[in-house]
């Protein structure tokens, strides 16, 4: 049970990204070069997963748990902070020089492809380095 | 090297709304976000059943590719035209850069916009564009792709 919803999760989330094309960086990269060889799929990406992900995040609200666990675990939502700010840009220039975001890049492992190897191996460097270095 | 590719609205939508429900089911269900920046850098803990979900999830990504194949007949294109030194420095950077700012596109961008969370939010704007950025500097300034 505890395995089995992640599991299924797991499955559509990896369907949705290989349906839609954003395991490929060509496509995503595309996306984000407006002044080149603009390819707006990503944006469709994007609204067809928060046309479902919004209603049902805001009916689950309303539970006092989720159906099969004891609470919903959500982070903060309003602190504004130096961090938040600084990571997501950082994490911005990444995936803008690979073309991958973290989901992508773990999925098209699946396809063989070496330059997903090369990123996922960067990109847990990268996690690893914040956990044990930095992170105060 | 850049690669033309088509824009493929009905495929874009469709994919969408498959992670927009995996997103929404795993929070309905199990009352977790599906970031998989966070998912992935919460593998590295001594919890047995933290770890357990996270990589069931990630086995599921895989499962869901192999499924895409099994239907469709081929594999799924993964054309990557960055040169490997910026694959590296970019992966380097989406790890570090996730964790400090605790979120990727899909915990920031689909799973904390969809709880309407203020951080979030701004997380989604600031990605997007210093991403936009970078692309243009890359390919139109630098011309290093």
């Amino acid at each position: 049970m505890k395995i089995l919803i992640p599991l299924f999760c797991g499955i559509l989330f990896g369907l949705g990204l290989a349906v839609s094309g954003m395991v490929n960086p060509a496509k995503v990269l595309n996306f984000l070069d407006v002044a080149g060889q603009w390819d707006p799929t990503l944006a469709l990406v994007f609204a067809g997963a928060l046309l479902v992900a919004l209603p049902v995040y805001q009916l689950s609200l309303r539970r006092q748990k989720p159906v099969a666990g004891d609470e919903f675990k959500q982070p903060d939502k309003d602190r504004i902070t130096v961090k938040l700010v600084a990571g997501a840009a950082i994490f911005g220039i990444g995936w803008g020089l690979a073309g991958f975001c973290p989901g992508p890049g773990l999925t098209a492992l699946a396809a063989f492809s070496g330059a997903a190897v090369v990123f996922v191996v960067s990109m847990l460097t990268g996690m690893l380095l914040w956990r044990f270095l930095l992170q105060d | 090297m850049v690669n033309v590719t088509e824009f493929t609205p009905w495929a874009g939508l469709g994919g969408g709304l498959l992670i927009g429900l995996s997103a929404g089911l795993l929070f309905l269900l199990a009352g977790r976000i599906s970031g998989l920046s966070g998912i992935t850098a919460g593998l590295f803990t001594r919890d047995r059943e933290e770890i357990q979900w996270r990589a069931a999830f990630i086995v599921g990504l895989w499962l869901g590719a192999i499924i895409y194949t099994a239907v469709t007949g081929h594999i799924m294109r993964v054309d990557a035209p960055s040169s490997l030194i910026l694959l590296a420095v970019g992966g380097f950077l989406v790890g570090l850069g996730t964790r400090m700012g605790s979120g990727c596109t899909a915990g920031h961008g689909i799973c904390g916009v969809a709880r309407l969370s203020k951080r979030s939010v701004l997380a989604t704007i600031i990605f997007f564009s210093t991403a936009l950025l970078t692309v243009y500097l890359v390919r139109h300034v630098g011309r290093w792709s």
